[in-house]
This record gives C-alpha cells, sequence and structure tokens, in this order.
C-alpha cells in the first residue's frame, strides 16, 4: 500500500504529515524542534527514512538534523559552514562592497542516489556539499566565482534557495539564488556559469539582460526532461527547453506573473503549476482569492483551480519552497501558506482541501511517496 | 571548582539537558574563556550556538549574566566573580530579549 509523508518546515517548528494513497485521513506529528524556526526538512531519495533538516534561529544559529528512521528520531550533525576564500565581498544594499556572512541554510537537497550525499544552499549565497550525511561541510567556492560581487541581496536576504539534480547525469546541477539568478554545473558543484539569457528584469536591476543580478525565486524540472525548466521569477515565469541555455516568458493569461513556488505533475512533463501573488508590494493573492493555476501546455495558457480554497478574503502568501508533488498514480499536489494551512489535492489540482489550517507560517513543503 | 551554568530552553532541549542547566568542574582561576570552552567540550551540541566556533565572538542575541553584572562585553580572560567560582551563584547565558 502506497502511503505519503509530507514534510513541513514552519517558523516555529516541524511537522510530519502521514496519509495512505487515498491522502484522505492524515496523522500530525509535531512540533519537532518546537520554536525553532525550520527551514526546510528533505528526504533521501535513496533512503526514504534519511530525512535532513535545516533548524535556525536567530538567537542560536543553524543546526542541521538528521533522521534515519523517518523523522521518528533526530540527531544533530554538523553545523560548521566555513567560506572558502577568505574576506571576498558581494555588493550591499549601498553600493559598497561586503564580506559574506553566513546567516543560514534555506534548502537541502540529498543526492538521489546516495543517502549521505546532500547539498545545502545558504544565505549569504554558497552551495556547500557533505559527504558524510551532514556530519561535515565544505563550500564549492566556484560558484561565488561567477561575478560574485556583483550579487546583492534582495528585502529577503541573499539566499541559494533551488538545488535540482539533473536525473540523467547527476554531475549537472542547477541552482537559483536571490537576488544573484540561476547557474549550472556540469561537475557536481566545482564550477559554474550563469543561466540568464532571456531574462528580463527591467524594474530590478539597470541591466535587464545582464549575465547575474536577476531575483529568480524557483526553478523546477521533470526528471524525465531535466533539459526543459521551468522558472517563477520576481516577475515572469519562464521555460527554458535547453537547460537555461535561453528563457522565454510563458506568463500568458496569469493574473499576475508575480509568485513565489512553481513545479511540474509528477506524469505530465508539460503540466505546470504555480500561486499567483498580487506584487512584490503586496505579497498576498490578487483580489483575495487563493488561486492556483495549471497550465497543461507548458506554459502560456493556464486555468486557474479554485475548487476548496479560499475564495474571499484570504491575504495569505506562498513561500517558494512551500509546494511539492507526490508521484502516485494521479498525482497530488501540495502546498503551504503563511497563514498556517498546508493544502492538499489528490487530483491533480482539480480540489483541494486543507489537511491543517492552523500551523505556524509555512517555509517549506516537501512530499515523499512511500511504496 | 564546581560552576553552574544556567542555559536557554532552547540550548537545554537542543543539547538534551535536564534541569536549568550544566554543572562544569573547572581549575582557578576560572575565566569566562575557561568556563565557556568546557561548556562546549562537554556539550559539543552546543557548539556554534552561544559564540562562533571560529572567531569565538559571542553572537548577537546571547548575554553572559552573573551575579548581577553583564559580562557579555569583557574580554573571556575576565575572572568569573567569586560567587560564582565557589557555586553559590550561576553564570548566565541568556538570550536576548527581542521583539515588542
Amino acid at each position: 500500500m502506497s502511503r505519503v509523508r509530507v514534510l513541513v518546515g514552519t517558523k516555529k517548528g516541524a511537522f510530519i504529515l502521514s496519509a495512505d494513497g487515498q491522502r484522505q485521513d492524515w496523522k500530525v506529528s509535531g512540533p519537532h524542534f518546537a520554536g525553532w524556526e525550520m527551514f526546510h526538512l528533505k528526504g533521501s531519495p535513496a533512503d526514504p527514512n534519511r530525512i535532513y533538516a535545516s533548524q535556525t534561529s536567530g538567537w542560536f544559529g543553524q543546526q542541521i538534523q538528521r533522521s534515519n528512521d523517518g523523522g521518528e528520531t533526530w540527531e544533530q550533525v554538523g553545523n560548521d559552514f566555513q567560506y572558502e576564500g577568505g574576506t571576498t565581498t558581494h555588493q550591499w544594499y549601498d553600493g559598497t562592497q561586503h564580506p559574506w556572512e553566513f546567516k543560514r541554510i534555506w534548502h537541502l537537497e540529498p543526492s538521489l542516489t546516495d543517502p549521505d550525499l546532500v547539498y545545502a544552499g545558504a544565505e549569504d549565497a554558497a552551495f556547500f556539499k557533505s559527504t558524510d550525511g551532514g556530519k561535515t561541510w565544505a563550500e564549492s567556492p566556484g560558484l561565488r566565482q561567477v561575478k560574485g560581487r556583483l550579487w546583492q541581496p534582495g528585502a529577503g536576504g541573499m539566499g541559494l534557495h533551488t538545488i535540482l539534480i539533473d536525473p540523467k547525469n547527476p554531475q549537472r546541477l542547477f541552482i537559483a539564488i536571490s537576488a544573484a539568478g540561476a547557474f549550472r554545473s556540469e561537475d557536481g558543484g566545482d564550477t559554474w556559469a550563469p543561466i540568464n539569457r532571456g531574462l528580463k528584469s527591467r524594474y530590478e536591476i539597470p541591466d535587464p539582460d545582464a549575465d547575474v543580478g536577476h531575483c529568480v525565486h524557483r526553478i523546477a524540472l521533470h526528471p524525465s526532461r531535466p533539459d526543459t525548466l521551468f522558472m517563477q521569477k520576481h516577475w515572469n515565469v519562464l521555460r527554458s527547453d535547453n537547460a537555461g541555455d535561453f528563457w522565454q516568458d510563458v506568463s500568458g493569461n496569469l493574473p499576475s506573473d508575480f509568485g513565489f513556488p512553481i513545479d511540474v505533475h509528477a506524469h505530465e512533463p508539460e503540466t505546470i503549476y504555480v500561486i499567483p501573488i498580487k506584487s512584490d508590494s503586496e505579497h498576498f493573492p490578487p483580489d483575495g482569492n487563493l488561486r492556483v493555476y495549471r497550465s497543461r501546455t507548458g506554459g502560456n495558457e493556464w486555468e486557474a483551480l479554485t475548487r476548496g480554497l479560499p475564495q474571499e478574503h484570504c491575504y495569505v502568501n506562498v513561500f517558494r519552497d512551500a509546494m511539492a508533488v507526490d508521484t502516485l498514480d494521479e498525482c497530488g499536489i501540495y502546498f503551504g501558506t503563511t497563514g498556517g494551512q498546508v493544502y492538499c489535492s489528490s487530483d491533480s489540482g482539480d480540489s483541494w482541501r486543507p489537511i491543517v489550517r492552523d500551523l505556524p507560517a509555512v517555509y517549506s513543503v516537501e512530499v515523499q511517496t512511500l511504496r | 571548582m564546581r560552576i553552574h551554568v544556567v542555559l536557554p530552553y532552547h540550548l537545554r532541549t537542543l543539547a538534551r539537558i535536564v534541569g536549568d542547566g550544566v554543572d562544569l568542574d573547572l581549575a582557578e582561576p576560572v575565566t569566562l574563556g575557561q568556563t565557556l570552552a568546557a561548556l562546549e567540550r562537554e556539550h559539543p551540541a552546543l557548539r556554534g550556538t552561544f559564540r562562533d566556533p571560529q572567531t569565538l565572538q559571542r553572537r548577537a542575541f546571547i548575554r553572559y549574566f552573573a551575579c548581577k553584572e553583564d559580562l557579555s562585553h569583557e574580554p573571556l580572560d575576565t575572572p568569573l566573580p567569586e560567587a560564582v567560582v565557589r557555586g553559590e551563584e550561576p553564570l548566565l547565558v541568556i538570550g536576548a530579549m527581542a521583539g515588542g
């Protein structure tokens, strides 16, 4: 019997939501690490009982927790994240150069095949790698050498928030940084190149076609077509059909092309989901209606999915890491809000229901399909 | 000498410490830095939580109090007050007030 396990990171702890394949009756476990900011939790595809979690606090700094039993128990692993190469700098808000300073881990991405290999995306933006299950971490400084002195934080900080592994070639990685852009590595993270051609950032940076500096909010891919990438940028939804070499706008008829998450249906590589947000000044859904938008054509043509979602007085946001899909036959879509709801659709988005309504603000949602 | 160090709730739960803190056996002269190093050595889960493990700089929202004095800005070779060294008063590691 298939099951799903939804890993939810919130502002005040982590929660694990479990159900069988029907996804109707849910067991809620948590809060784990109550009171701590849980930026992200993600399970190893190679060993689903191995889960990594980013636990952080403005008072007490960064911890990495690891579970080997599907989240029943946890052990603290390594929290020493040192930038290689000393005092390199990036652009600061006032135009001066500012040293890189470690603040937190935004995203953890376990290897597809090795439970002990895991990548981490940091704020200030950097790419870290552990080959011993999170006990020790080493930065891959090649990323910051890609015009890093020109990167600058957005209002939410300068975080490396997206890490994608090409399942056909695990040495090929894609990452995204706010506000530096998207980058690709062909050698497991040692060296990187920007992949931002075609992005237009007219209201964000002085040269809208620049190599770096774009505020990419999220990228996603379907495992069967890793050369096709989908992006939710600060403004614009885009796609690339050549692994990021060039991007084209597919915002089409969306009510707003601002937003944070984007994801791909588990079995339909051209079916994608976004959650439009009114604007960068007003981080809530247009008209107070919470709508997921689905395109079955890889973009441009979008339909609103509203059944079961609040259609009045809804002013939550959905963060970039807070949407995920399961791989059951009827694909499940999940997202969490800053209002503490986690919604599930067990019919590819046609209808929705809340699993929980009153958690702390949701930072991240990941789902494991267990068979 | 046996020094009692009181820790904030989140650090006690992180390090699975029962009670309000830990006791540390230290040789005289007992300094602030010696006590903090012993705390990290005997409870590795706390490494990096109240000060940077490389620079030893106190984290911004951590304070060290003892005998109604704020030792947060004192150098690490500052001797702890006699009452702390005698075990009559604790060294307090505090999560600073934040918010309104």
